[in-house]
């Protein structure tokens, strides 16, 4: 039997509203010691929650009570939404650790028992998991999605087309005695899946929501580099002296421009050297200026390296000297072009990530998606009709991996609801 | 005192008599009428896509049919022709008369007595059969293997009338069906069709497109016994406007759409009503019109089945060009007949419940010959094994279809007639008709139920495969055509492997399972999976379902 768990399952105290949340075999019984008796099933009531052993009365709360397996984890569930102090959390919490057979839930504990008890399928609890870690706004709806069962949804859709094009060509293969070659809009219908397959593949991976944007400074030694990523962190983070080649490695910074994950990344000065530290730190920052997904270049403009995505900035405007056209003038003494710095490096950013609410996909659903489509496209140029069945079979079979199960039989039904098979 | 006693004498029933006997074992088949021994009850024609590959395994493990329909065949026909050699179906039209004839003779081969009497009950000691109670006395065995086809409490229709019994002018087998519900294995009703036999002296044959025999005489059987027949021509043709005008008109006269027939039918072989009503837009549906034997008139219209009045009958079939003056001689009907929950056996096709009952055939709720004889061919070595104590046969979903055909039965079960085609074998490359004998010969040797002829053709057969001229036969250009993707399905074939390693116990309780549905738990618990991949070829099991059931499966094994 599965322990029962409880955790403070909404952001930390203090807040207006805190939950906590019991969830296993004792359940019911642990929230009935604490809150005298418990509503009916789904629905919410206000109860005086005491302490099991002292009878103290440590708050008045909505407790709500769930019964498995009709409950989001498939056990029993109780939920006490109490005020949100820190003292009422603490004492609620310490109250639980007391009683007999309860324990703290580890994090992400509740999604893994509703993926255990079958309330969701794995392509949900990736996106679960993603929705508890998400710290930005875009990492949030995308995570949302996931959870959602949005994925789940545009996975059956390709499914449904590769099974009927499986079916076209099943039936061809045991049915269709008079000789044909293969039907020529069966490849078509192949091709243009396995374009569509590409096109999602394209787009960026949901690790990078969660990863966050890498935007990389770069230049030569002494640009000013450091002293700019501390004024947009507003900490010292990076060591700033007048000396060149003061940054020896990379220093990441994650922050969190308009909602976009960003990955703040302070690099070593792009010179020649004979230093073997610095000479490391070089090489690494070449390495870093190609990952870049956004460069922000602090330097002569001329001498920037070739980006996609590319951000010129004139720094130390307080020294004078004019920016050249393109480039954004800026001086971390007087804050001079700061915003406007930022503002830049948001939307170039955000270009690089999926748009709000599209779905995408993580390396582990491309790497299966990737598989169907080179099926597809192997489909698509077959001439033996066997070759087709078998590349669709192969393309089906990547689909099933990517939610987890395969069946003949959903070939068969579709098989037979659309065609009128003779003999 | 018998080894194995086998009720029933069709395609299944003889074979499983002569499988158990070439093992070995003293065998007692018990037939309503000893002339029906080996009666082809519907179409006369042997093989086809899938099920020719069947005829050629079963050829392996010295099995009757393919020998009978090559000393019966009167048409040849190598489907699939212009495809993969995978899919190549060999299909033979033969003689009725003939095929019997050929069955008895092959039949007595292998050693059996005959018993014209009617099987009435099981006799049951101790969780196991121990003997069969019939109309003329009790007869004990160790074994037995119930081949009854469509005869358990079987009704045929012709528009309102209805008849009992299993076939045209038989009578139908109600106690013993009273038993099996007993018993507990009774599940449901399936109802299968025929067509009207046609006088083909009354067929305007010139106006037809004729389908010749294929010109090289090739055989079903690797042992050829070298007797050929003349061959006949088949012929095509197609129902029209008017035809299903016709049929549309007298819907409701159709124990079909009137709800007489409760029975499922099959989604492939639908009777001719059914296509039309299905299949509105489609103007014609082709006929093939396969004669019956070389001294017999009657001509087998396959493709339009049906269970309408007589008269129904006659009229729409003379709407059919060629067929404008054509008599019927016996009308076509639909069987509606009981079924068990294949679900309810194991791979050797015996009762799970009851050591010594085997089942093959109809009664397990496949349709076509070449199914019942795979099955009556696993049931027959397999009880042999049970009454001597001799090694089970067990048939693997990779290199058979018998596999493929038991796994899907015994695992999945049957909501219609189950019927053989490649698209339900995913190991479909190299499942070809052209190498049953390597894919299974080491186990038909290992069987001990080949005559030493057989034996040392198939020894020579895998000896040569090591040899370097293995490399010119037309076997190893076949092979070496798909070898990639044979190569690729052998890396899955592992990665399935992993998962048969994960172990449902035989006790679990599907019910504690949270997040199952009802539905589920009661697929599972009637499919009974041994391992998680089982589980996951289980028709409706989710993915999250599985993955509950792999948790579950893993919990129990760690505790």
């Amino acid at each position: 039997m599965a322990d029962t768990i409880y955790a403070l399952s909404s952001g930390r105290p203090p807040a207006a509203i805190s939950v906590i949340r019991i969830n296993g075999p004792l359940a019911h019984a642990s929230a009935q010691r604490i809150a005298g008796t418990l509503p009916e099933a789904r629905t919410a009531a206000v109860r005086e929650l005491r302490h099991p052993a002292s009878g103290d009365l440590l708050d008045e709360a909505l407790v709500l009570r769930f019964d498995g397996p009709a409950s989001s984890t498939g056990e029993n569930i109780v939920e006490f939404q109490c005020h949100g102090g820190r003292a009422v959390v603490d004492a609620l919490l310490a109250a639980l650790g007391g009683l007999e057979g309860l324990r703290e839930a580890q994090p992400g504990e509740f999604t893994r028992r509703a993926f255990e008890n079958g309330r969701i399928d794995l392509t949900e609890a990736e996106g679960l998991a993603d929705l508890i870690e998400a710290e930005t706004e875009s990492q949030r709806k995308a995570a949302l999605a996931l959870a959602e069962g949005g994925l789940r949804k545009q996975i059956s859709v390709w499914q449904e087309r590769v099974l009927g094009l499986s079916a076209q060509a099943e039936r061809a293969i045991d049915y269709d005695e008079d000789d044909e070659a293969v039907d020529p809009s069966l490849a078509r219908e192949c091709a243009a899946l396995a374009d569509e397959l590409e096109q999602w593949l394209e787009r960026p991976r949901v690790e990078r929501l969660k990863d966050g944007v890498l935007v990389v400074v770069a230049g030569p030694p002494n640009a000013g580099k450091s002293s700019l990523i501390n004024a947009i962190v507003g900490e010292e983070r990076a060591i700033v002296t007048d000396i060149p080649g003061t940054t020896r490695d990379h220093i990441e910074v994650p922050l969190s421009l308009g909602g976009v994950p960003i990955r703040l990344t302070d690099t070593a000065g792009l010179r020649d050297t004979d230093d073997v530290v610095e000479a490391i730190g070089v090489g690494r920052a070449s390495k870093l200026v190609e990952m870049a997904d956004v460069l922000v270049w602090l330097g002569d403009s001329g001498d920037a390296p070739e980006h996609a995505r590319l951000i010129c900035v004139h720094a130390k405007a307080d020294l004078g000297g004019s920016a050249p056209a393109g480039s954004i003038s800026v001086s971390t003494v007087t804050s001079q072009g700061i915003d406007a710095l930022l503002e830049q490096i948001e939307t170039q950013a955000r270009s690089v990530l999926p748009a709000e609410d599209a779905l995408s996909l993580n390396r582990r659903q491309a790497q299966h998606v990737d598989d169907a489509r080179g099926a597809l496209t192997s489909a698509a140029s077959a001439n033996d009709l066997l070759l087709v069945a078998e590349d669709l079979r192969l393309a089906r079979t990547a689909f099933d991996r990517l939610t987890g199960r395969a069946g003949v039989e959903d070939v068969l039904d579709a098989l037979f609801g659309r065609f009128c098979l003779g003999k | 005192m018998h080894d194995v006693l086998v009720i029933g004498a069709g395609h299944a029933g003889c074979e499983a008599a002569a499988a158990a006997a070439r093992r070995g074992a003293r065998v007692g088949l018990l037939t309503f009428r000893a002339e029906d021994v080996g009666q082809m009850s519907c179409n006369p024609s042997i093989g086809g896509v899938g099920k020719g590959h069947l005829v050629r395994e079963l050829d392996v493990f010295d099995g009757l049919m393919a020998r009978a329909a090559d000393r019966a065949a009167i048409h040849r026909r190598m489907l699939n022709r212009s495809k993969g050699p995978a899919v190549w179906g060999p299909r033979v039209q033969a003689d009725r008369k003939l095929y019997q004839a050929a069955v008895s003779v092959l039949l007595t081969e292998s050693g059996f007595e005959l018993m014209v009497a009617e099987a009435l009950d099981l006799a049951i000691q101790g969780g196991r059969v121990v003997g069969v109670v019939t109309n003329c006395g009790s007869i004990p065995c160790r074994a037995v293997v119930i081949a009854t086809g469509t005869f358990l409490d079987a009704r045929m229709f012709v528009g309102d009338h209805v008849i009992e019994g299993g076939r045209r002018g038989e009578k139908a087998s109600l106690p013993l069906a009273a038993q099996i519900r007993e018993i507990g294995l009774g599940q449901g009703r399936l109802k299968t069709g025929t067509p009207p036999r046609l006088d083909g002296r009354t067929i305007d044959w010139a106006r037809l497109e004729e389908q010749p025999s294929d010109s090289e005489a090739w055989t079903m059987s690797v042992l050829d016994d070298g007797i050929r027949r003349p061959q006949l021509q088949c012929a095509i043709t197609r129902t029209t406007e008017a035809t299903h005008d016709i049929i549309r008109a007298n819907f409701d006269r159709s124990p079909l759409f009137a709800g007489a027939i409760e029975g499922r039918g099959p989604r492939y072989c639908p009777s001719i009503e059914d296509k039309v009503k299905r299949f509105a837009g489609r103007d014609a549906h082709q006929i093939f019109l396969e004669p019956e034997g070389l001294d017999d008139a009657l001509v087998y219209p396959n493709g339009i089945s049906t269970s309408l009045p007589s008269d129904v009958q006659e009229r729409f079939v003379r709407s059919i060009p060629g067929l404008e003056r054509v008599e019927i001689v016996r009308p076509g009907y639909a069987v509606e007949y009981e079924f068990v929950d294949p679900r309810r056996l194991n791979q050797t096709l015996e009762v799970r419940e009851l050591s010594g009952l085997f089942l093959a055939g109809q009664i397990n709720g496949t349709t076509g010959y070449e199914e019942a004889a795979a099955q009556g061919l696993t049931a027959g070595l397999n009880a042999a094994a049970a009454a001597l104590s001799l090694q089970d046969v067990r048939f693997d979903r990779r290199t058979s279809y018998i596999g493929v055909m038991i796994d899907d039965l015994t695992l999945q079960g049957v909501s219609e007639p189950y019927r053989m085609m490649t698209a339900r074998a995913e190991y479909r490359l190299s499942l070809r008709a052209d190498n049953a004998t390597t894919r299974l010969g080491t186990v038909a040797l290992a069987s001990g139920c080949l005559t030493a002829r057989r034996r040392a053709l198939t020894e020579s057969h895998l000896s040569l495969r090591g040899s370097a001229a293995w490399a010119e036969t037309e076997e190893a250009r076949a092979d070496a055509l798909y070898a990639p993707y044979v190569a690729r399905q052998q890396r899955e074939w592992e990665v399935v492997q992993r998962d048969s390693r994960v172990w449902i116990p035989a006790e679990l309780d599907y019910d504690a399972i949270p997040g199952l549905s009802n539905e589920m738990v009661e697929r599972l618990v009637s499919a009974r999976p041994e391992t998680l991949d089982q589980a996951s070829r289980i028709p409706g099991v989710t993915p999250a379902a599985l993955s509950a059931l792999y948790v579950a499966a893993s919990r129990r094994a760690a505790a």
